[in-house]
């Protein structure tokens, strides 16, 4: 399973997954309201900062913005449309301060870790019939069967390409959720075989690189 | 159904939307070259052939993998920085969506499968998913609603596009597989 974890050793893996949540939330806290450019870049480059004290080239896990771009890019120039060029700016470099912020918790976090930190919000989800246990479950099966389903698009997809298929893909889709509801009945099978979704032990999602 | 069977389902859907996400391009035509994506078409049949409920749970469950930081959004984005991102709202109404275009379904049961599933598509997957996402732009960007709404209106054709690939994939899925669809039982 491929995972946005970075698996090495920092001072801020070695925090709390839900500590680190509860500073995410007190810095969004602290960034959300501020309206000064300059304020606003010094907390741009104090993030950036912690990127470099992740170690062996922290910093380029900054890369993890490029998809943001083109959005800012958006977000800029409607805002210069607007004459509001001041506080596009402010908003531009808040948006990529708390998304770097909020990342530095994926990147130095387990998805065990993390499901572990957020267990106290999902107790609720007992009263209407959800138990911890289940949902662990579906996380485990979701992550598990991701990439099993990316295998099976790919090998219809080379199926496609052998008889001549050129463009409409989306053609996939109907064979790819087919063999997903086949697959499903499946494992609702196995599952009972072996005691059912109650009884099952669901081990930690494992992480890999 | 039993609980194993549901709970099952709902992981593998969820699979099923991550795994839309997770291909390179899909070759989706459309006006303007605005990139498209499978996964919001995920969405939509995530309503269209579970239900509102079991279509809720499994798109919830594929935003809380997401947060917990796989990188199964389109573009291989995840993690907890899109929750901090303009899309935002997008993914938050996800679920949401994927809830009311199976409400839809259920209450055009009577209508001919295509044009229900069309109709359904089109409000779920893109009005009440708009709804969610142009207020989330509004919040993070500091843009007015009028100009998050036009940044934004470059998607509907494409997501129009995609409503209509749902109906037509959902009409393939049901002749594969009568009474798959949790609308349509025999």
């Amino acid at each position: 399973m491929i995972t946005l974890y970075l698996a090495r050793s920092s001072w801020l893996h070695h925090l709390p997954a839900g500590f680190k949540l509860c500073l995410l939330a007190a810095s969004s806290m602290l960034i959300l309201p501020v309206t000064q450019l300059e304020l606003m870049l010094v907390f741009t480059l104090a993030t950036t900062l912690i990127y470099v004290t992740l170690g062996d080239r922290g910093w380029q896990h900054l890369n993890m913005v490029k998809p943001l771009l083109p959005f800012l890019a958006v977000i800029m120039l409607f805002h210069f449309w607007a004459g509001s060029s001041y506080e596009g700016g402010v908003s531009v470099l808040r948006l990529v301060t708390m998304f770097l912020l909020a990342n530095l918790i994926t990147l130095t976090t387990r998805m065990t870790d993390m499901m572990a930190a957020l267990q106290p919000v999902f107790w609720p989800l007992q009263w209407i019939g959800i138990s911890p246990r289940s949902l662990a479950l579906a996380v485990a099966l979701m992550v598990r069967f991701a990439p099993v389903l990316v295998l099976v698009m790919n090998n219809l997809d080379e199926a496609w390409k052998a008889r001549g298929g050129k463009k409409q893909k989306w053609r996939l889709i109907v064979p790819l959720i087919i063999q997903a509801i086949r697959l499903s009945d499946h494992v609702a099978e196995a599952l009972t075989a072996r005691g059912g979704s109650s009884k099952i032990s669901v081990r930690p999602i494992e992480v890999r690189r | 159904m039993n609980k194993d069977r549901t709970l099952v389902q709902i992981a593998l859907y969820a699979a099923v939307i991550a795994a839309l996400g997770l291909l390179p391009k899909f070759n989706i035509p459309v006006a303007g070259g605005v990139p498209l994506t499978a996964q919001t078409l995920g969405l939509m049949l995530a309503g269209i052939m579970l239900g509102p409920v079991r279509g809720f749970l499994s798109v919830a469950l594929f935003i809380l993998v997401v947060a917990l930081g796989a990188p199964l959004l389109a573009g291989g984005r995840g993690g907890l920085g899109v929750f901090a991102g303009p899309t935002v709202g997008f993914i938050v109404g996800f679920p949401f969506a994927a809830l009311v275009t199976g409400l839809m379904m259920q209450q055009l049961k009577n209508v001919n499968l295509f044009a229900a599933a069309l109709i359904s598509s089109i409000v779920g997957g893109i009005l009440v998913l708009y709804a969610f996402g142009i207020p989330g732009m509004v919040a993070m960007t500091s843009l007015d609603f009028s100009g998050a709404a036009k940044a934004i209106l470059v998607f509907i054709p494409g997501d129009l596009v995609k409503a209509l690939i749902a109906a037509l994939i959902a009409q393939s899925v049901l002749r594969a597989m009568p009474g798959i669809i949790s609308s349509r039982q025999a």
